[in-house]
């Protein structure tokens, strides 16, 4: 099976696109014509890929959790070991690619987006290492739940304005970004964190992050000689799930599993399962599916991930949701903090929250499909950064 | 087919001058402080009134307009009280359109909202985050209902685009004068009326300055090389520092009388 899943405008299907204003047209040219030049340089990808081996700590290995997966039914349970790369998460493969691409589009300053305060870390750590000037937009409430990544994104030089609009969370912090953006866009680059936003973010950044996906596919291969029956990645706005899925889209025996943030139960309507409980519409210049009320006002998403905790999500998903090639399930709070704990008592790997997600899917579908089956799941993150919020909802004094 | 917007250009340029348009959120300051601020601006002789749909995610909007929107929304504003009052706007004689994001529009049904637009006596809808390139079903449903597709365009915007972008337009070509977001300005750049000059090169429509203009001595200057002046962010500045909402709506009538002294001494 071949997916044709992008058009030159960057449409998946009926998503996708640009809906941005005319100001920041040229810029997004400009990226596109860096990043297909790109592509195809050989130049760029050796030092691309020279970084990835000295400095993020790439290929990531995988983890066979044989403990854990007694829990799921017997089957076999592949951990992509995303957590394990510099900064704790599969974020610095985006930003040391558009951190090269910002080099060599001439530009000096950076601006980011960021929720959980990975990919702040993940944009200052490569602004440092380009000497780029970098500013991270990060929602108020945010702040004040990853205050570690705060201070870490401060060590490394970067400048974090905390955003007071809306509902002060990671949506509100991509507004901040894009208006930062539309006044200044000629000095500045803007680095998207997921595989959302209006083209080329989302077949850029896909880009980015497919070498999960690909790693993961042959060292699957050489360890147990066939393809995994099911991958299985969290969903926030989708970066780290297409990163892992796209290498497998072709195999279409292999189940694309993408789990999404169920906050308190996706019939309460506090969730940000934006594929399972939301509708086709635009935000943040695409379309794609998104949370919003009868009158086409976002609705605030709900999560203990402070990283999932997004009202939008990737095109790219959404169209391969349609197509039925990937199949997206909610995961709630609860269920998610249960495979957290788990994951620390039986194998000793403290998962981020957001990858906690797919470990609770992965307790599940490896019950569907039995003691023969072999799932790939995505540990997209380490969990240090969720340490506070892991000792309140487990009751243990700080 | 001409919309009373394109009437009003006839207008002011048989009058040798620039048309003043003003912009007020529905349901801003309130839904009956809104409707009464309509009235006021037609009063005090604005020539087009706009209509903004507020949103939940105004990524074009500076603080001042993101705040009226967030009151609006606490407001209950929804996607009829934006065409109520587009009909109030018509109905007092001064061109009325709408201006909102995307999303509002694809939510209500793309047809529809034109054919709303249309019943409510408005002339077109202004659309800052609607690309050419994803206009397919709005402009068939602005040309069935024979309203004005009005498109922004920025400095930034190259000749090749703007060409493209102005062929699509009807009613005016709104250029943004900085590359920034919206609010009041000290200062409307140079980069406006270059702006200007360059879009004239691709169009006869009528081309209207927005982003920053706040005084009648801004509004005179760019009246000399604009046909129409937008002035949105100073008039809900001051309907959000006033201490009542008539003494919001006096201040807003005074304001507009001065613009529109101004548009008019300009050439």
């Amino acid at each position: 099976m071949t997916i044709e899943t992008s058009d030159v405008l960057g449409h998946f299907g009926q998503y996708g696109g640009r809906f941005v204003p005319e100001a920041l047209i040229g810029a997004l040219d400009e990226l596109e014509a860096a990043h297909n030049a790109a592509k195809v340089d050989p130049e760029f990808q050796a030092e691309l890929a020279e970084l990835h081996r000295t400095y993020t700590g790439r290929p990531s290995i995988i983890t066979e959790v044989k403990r854990f997966a007694e829990h799921a039914g017997g089957a076999r349970i592949l951990l992509k070991r995303e957590d394990l790369n510099h900064t704790g998460s599969h974020k610095i493969n985006n930003v040391l690619g558009q951190a090269l691409l910002t080099v060599k589009m001439g530009k000096k300053r950076i601006i980011a987006e960021t929720g959980a305060g990975q990919h702040g870390v993940a944009a200052a750590t490569a602004a440092a290492l380009m000497g780029l000037e970098c500013v991270v937009y990060m929602g108020e409430e945010d702040t004040r739940r990853q205050s570690l990544n705060v201070a870490r994104m401060k060590l490394l030089g970067a400048e974090v304005i905390p955003v007071t609009s809306g509902s002060r969370t990671l949506k509100d912090a991509i507004n901040e970004a894009m208006r930062d953006w539309v006044t200044n866009v000629a000095t500045t680059h803007y680095m998207l964190g997921t595989v959302a936003g209006p083209h080329p973010f989302p077949t850029m950044v896909r880009d980015f992050h497919k070498i999960i996906g690909e790693e993961a596919r042959e060292q699957v291969l050489a360890l147990t000689g066939k393809l995994p029956d099911a991958v299985l990645a969290c969903i926030g706005g989708g970066s780290n799930a297409i990163g892992i899925f796209h290498a497998f889209i072709p195999d279409t025996a292999v189940r694309l599993i993408g789990l999404e943030a169920g906050g308190d139960g996706v019939e309460t309507g506090r969730h940000a399962a934006t594929i399972t409980g939301g509708s086709a519409g635009v935000l943040h210049g695409t379309r794609s599916y998104v949370l919003q009320d009868e009158n086409g006002q976002t609705v605030e998403s709900h999560s203990i991930s402070a990283g999932l905790d997004y009202p939008g999500v990737g095109p790219e998903h959404a169209y391969l949701h349609d197509i039925g090639r990937a199949e997206y399930r909610a995961v709630n709070d609860d269920a998610a903090m249960e495979a957290f704990a788990l994951l620390c008592r039986t194998e000793g790997i403290i998962p981020a929250i957001e990858s906690a997600h797919a470990l609770a899917g992965a307790l599940i579908v490896g019950k569907e499909l039995g003691p023969q089956a072999t799932l790939l799941v995505n540990l997209s993150g380490r969990g240090d950064k969720d340490v506070q919020t892991a000792a309140e909802y487990f009751g243990i004094p700080l | 087919m001409s919309t009373p917007l394109d009437l009003v250009f006839e207008k002011t340029r048989a009058e040798n001058r620039a048309a003043l348009i003003a912009y007020i959120p529905a349901g801003f300051p309130s839904q009956s402080g809104c409707a009464k601020a309509i009235l006021t601006l037609a009063d005090a002789g604005v020539d087009a009134i706009e209509i903004g749909y507020p949103y939940s995610d105004p990524v074009m909007d500076g603080p001042t307009i993101q705040e009226a929107a967030e009151i609006s929304l606490k407001g209950g504003t929804g996607s009829a009280d934006v065409f109520a009052a587009l009909k109030t706007a018509s109905s007092t004689g001064v061109a009325a359109v709408v201006m909102t994001y995307w999303n509002p529009i694809e939510k209500y049904g793309v047809d529809a909202f034109a054919k709303s637009i249309s019943d409510n006596g408005g002339s077109g809808v202004i659309t800052p985050d609607l690309t050419i390139e994803e206009s397919g079903r709005w402009l068939e449903a602005t040309s069935k209902y024979a309203i004005n597709p009005i498109y922004v365009v920025a400095p930034s915007t190259g000749d090749a685009r703007l060409a493209q972008v102005t062929s699509k337009t009807g009613g005016f070509v709104y250029a943004a004068s900085v590359m920034g977001v919206t609010g009041a300005r000290t200062n409307v750049s140079v980069d406006a009326s270059e702006l200007v000059s360059r879009v004239k090169k691709t169009t006869q429509l009528p081309v209207s300055v927005g982003l920053g203009v706040s005084t009648r001595e801004q509004a005179k200057q760019v009246a000399a090389y604009a046909d129409g002046v937008i002035v949105g962010s100073a008039f809900i500045k001051l309907l959000l520092s006033a201490k009542s909402e008539q003494e919001g709506l006096d201040a807003i009538g005074a304001l507009a009388k001065e613009l529109a002294l101004g548009v008019r001494e300009g050439r």
